[in-house]
């Protein structure tokens, strides 16, 4: 369980994540939405530990992030970035592997067990079948998958996967924002069946209506810094909602065969 | 099937041996002929044995020298690159060359003198211009925020070369014909070394930054994705950051301090080791350093001996093959 107490965050003096108290329970997939600008990817941040709030707190199961050496939380938390730009250029099982760093000691080399991880990794995010090919020919949708696969090499330690009550958690920032129709299903399968599978609980930033809402359990709206709703998609995916939220007057309807939202914007109203 | 890295091993293991070979081939070539078995040849005593006391004496130092500084400057460029995310980066890009050119330039134009080092007063003051440049870059690029941005520190070495090199340029203006003249041999970078007294100087900070580079390997591959993705991925980036700073600083300024600022090594060497060896840092740093030291040996014997008895200054040499391979990198990447 992943929960934010009245966290604060600004970047000098600009505030911007304005009190945010939010729960992850175990296990569940949030979502995270609001417009360009509304603290979103900030709010991933500080839940993943690579900000530290202004004030306010981050729990993990309870513990502080600020009381939690990196290394071991590393192994329980792993964070999706958004950009996925590499300096140099890395094979993709170089990638994966890159995932274990957490697990070795300071000049351990990965040993057969690491690869084995990164094998299932990749098996689990279809990404098998370019072990060898640089990560810069990859696509778009390809290198997303690789980097979800890095991740879960991150999370695999004994005992993952088995439910135990102190579970792993990953964050994934924008993950369908680069790609095209066809790629958006896929991450939204893979991240439903990584939720089922490994119990994972999640915590997805998105301007993606419609994937939020096939995907989350809950969803959170985050406008300017602070929490305006949030609750599970049917409920909080309204009109009402979405005009607070975007300025954007819209027409929501629910797709009963896929139980998805459907959110079709009408008019931008200029507050 | 075995992990990527230890696939790649030979590719240092290959570089070692080629580092070696060019040290022992190095000091049988120049002016004077010396024969190989003569020189091993430890039934003679030494004082007699032309060849060993040419061998050991006037030629090895210089060929040590120009290893020590190659692989100096190969590693500091390969983590500079890695630190600033950028593969142009070189290890002259924050300033510490500059640095200790203005070092150099302030000893040879007002004669300072070092009676109780071995050192050469000019040696000493580029070292302390470097470090002198390395603290201002570090203590610019941290004023900003708590970890070191990467951007600040570009923006400060590259203003801090362009305002040395201007008081360079002064010191130039003012000085007198001779020192000038003296001043611009040690800026196109030489390896004029003729005893092993500049190597004792340069090796400690040599020795303690490849102590620190073995253990900055791993950590440089996760900074490859950024910093806030290797943080999350549990590695200390502040930290890294800051010894991978001074570590490659530390190196560059030792090996500007014996050699003068030869360009090129830092950028040539990784670039051509990351196009065979592969990216993972653990196999391009130690494989770039060796590499860079067998390259730097190559270059000072052509520096040496193509126009003998006159000897180039190897900058010249290293920027004649590097100028036109940077291009050639340029277009080949857009």
């Amino acid at each position: 369980m992943l929960q934010a107490v009245d966290v604060r965050f600004a970047y000098g003096a600009a505030t911007v994540i304005d009190g945010v108290s939010l729960t992850i329970p175990a296990g569940r997939i949030v979502g995270i939405l609001g417009p360009n600008g509304s603290g979103k990817t900030t709010l991933l941040k500080l839940l993943g530990g690579t900000l530290t709030p202004t004030s306010g707190d981050v729990l993990f199961d309870g513990h502080s992030l600020r009381t939690r050496a990196r290394r071991t939380l590393a192994q329980r938390l792993a964070v999706v970035p958004q950009d996925t730009h590499l300096a140099f250029d890395y094979s993709v099982i170089e990638i994966v592997l890159m995932g274990r760093y957490p697990h070795l000691g300071a000049l351990e080399i990965e040993g057969p067990r690491d690869l084995e991880i990164a094998r299932r990794a990749m098996a689990a995010t279809g990404t098998e079948a370019f072990e060898r090919r640089p990560f810069t020919t990859l696509s778009g949708g390809e290198r997303q998958r690789v980097v979800i696969a890095s991740a879960l090499a991150q999370l695999d330690r004994p005992g993952a996967g088995s439910r135990e009550p102190e579970g792993s958690a990953l964050l994934l920032d924008e993950p369908t924002a680069a790609l095209d129709l066809g790629y958006q299903l896929e991450i939204a399968a893979l991240v439903r069946d990584l939720n089922a599978e490994r119990g994972l609980t999640m915590a997805i930033s998105t301007h993606d209506l419609a994937f939020a809402s096939a995907v989350c359990h809950e969803i959170v709206l985050l406008r300017a810094g602070r929490v305006i709703a949030s609750g599970p998609a049917a409920q909080v995916l309204t009109a009402a909602n979405i005009r607070a939220l975007y300025d954007v007057e819209a027409d929501v309807r629910r797709d009963e065969e896929s139980g998805r939202m459907v959110v079709v914007p009408r008019r931008h109203i200029r507050p | 099937m075995t992990s990527p890295v230890r696939e790649r091993w030979p590719f240092v293991a290959g570089s070692f041996l080629l580092l070696v070979a060019a040290v022992l081939a190095a000091p049988l070539m120049g002016s004077s002929r010396i024969d190989f078995t003569r020189v091993f040849d430890f039934g003679a005593p030494f004082a007699e044995n032309v060849d060993a006391q040419i061998f050991f004496i006037a030629r090895l130092p210089r060929a040590l020298a120009a290893a020590l500084v190659g692989a100096s400057l190969a590693a500091a460029g390969v983590v500079f690159q890695a630190l600033l995310r950028n593969p142009l980066a070189t290890p002259y890009t924050l300033g510490v060359s500059t640095g200790a050119s203005l070092g150099a330039m302030l000893a040879i134009t007002f004669g300072w003198t070092l009676p109780f080092l071995a050192m050469s007063a000019a040696s000493a003051a580029a070292l302390v211009g470097a470090m002198g440049s390395v603290l201002i870059v570090y203590w610019l690029a941290r004023a900003r925020r708590a970890g070191l941005s990467t951007t600040v520190l570009l923006l400060a070495g590259v203003t801090l070369n362009a305002f040395f090199s201007a008081l360079i340029l002064f010191l130039q203006y003012i000085g007198n014909f001779a020192d000038v003249y003296r001043a611009m041999r040690w800026l196109m970078g030489n390896l004029d070394v003729s005893s092993y007294a500049p190597l004792a100087g340069a090796l400690p900070f040599v020795l303690l930054a490849s102590g620190i580079f073995v253990w900055l390997a791993r950590p440089l591959n996760l900074m490859a994705a950024g910093p806030e993705a290797a943080e999350s991925r549990g590695l200390n980036v502040q930290r890294t950051q800051r010894l991978a700073f001074f570590s490659a600083s530390i190196v560059t300024g030792a090996a500007v301090s014996v050699g003068g600022p030869i360009g090129f090594v830092g950028i040539i060497v990784p670039h051509l080791v990351r196009l065979v060896a592969g990216a993972d840092h653990r196999i391009v740093l130690p494989a770039a350093a060796f590499t860079g030291g067998a390259f730097l040996v190559a270059c000072d014997v052509v520096a040496r001996t193509l126009i003998a008895p006159v000897e180039l200054p190897v900058g010249i040499v290293t920027a004649t093959i590097g100028g036109p391979f940077f291009l050639w990198m340029l277009i080949r990447k857009n």
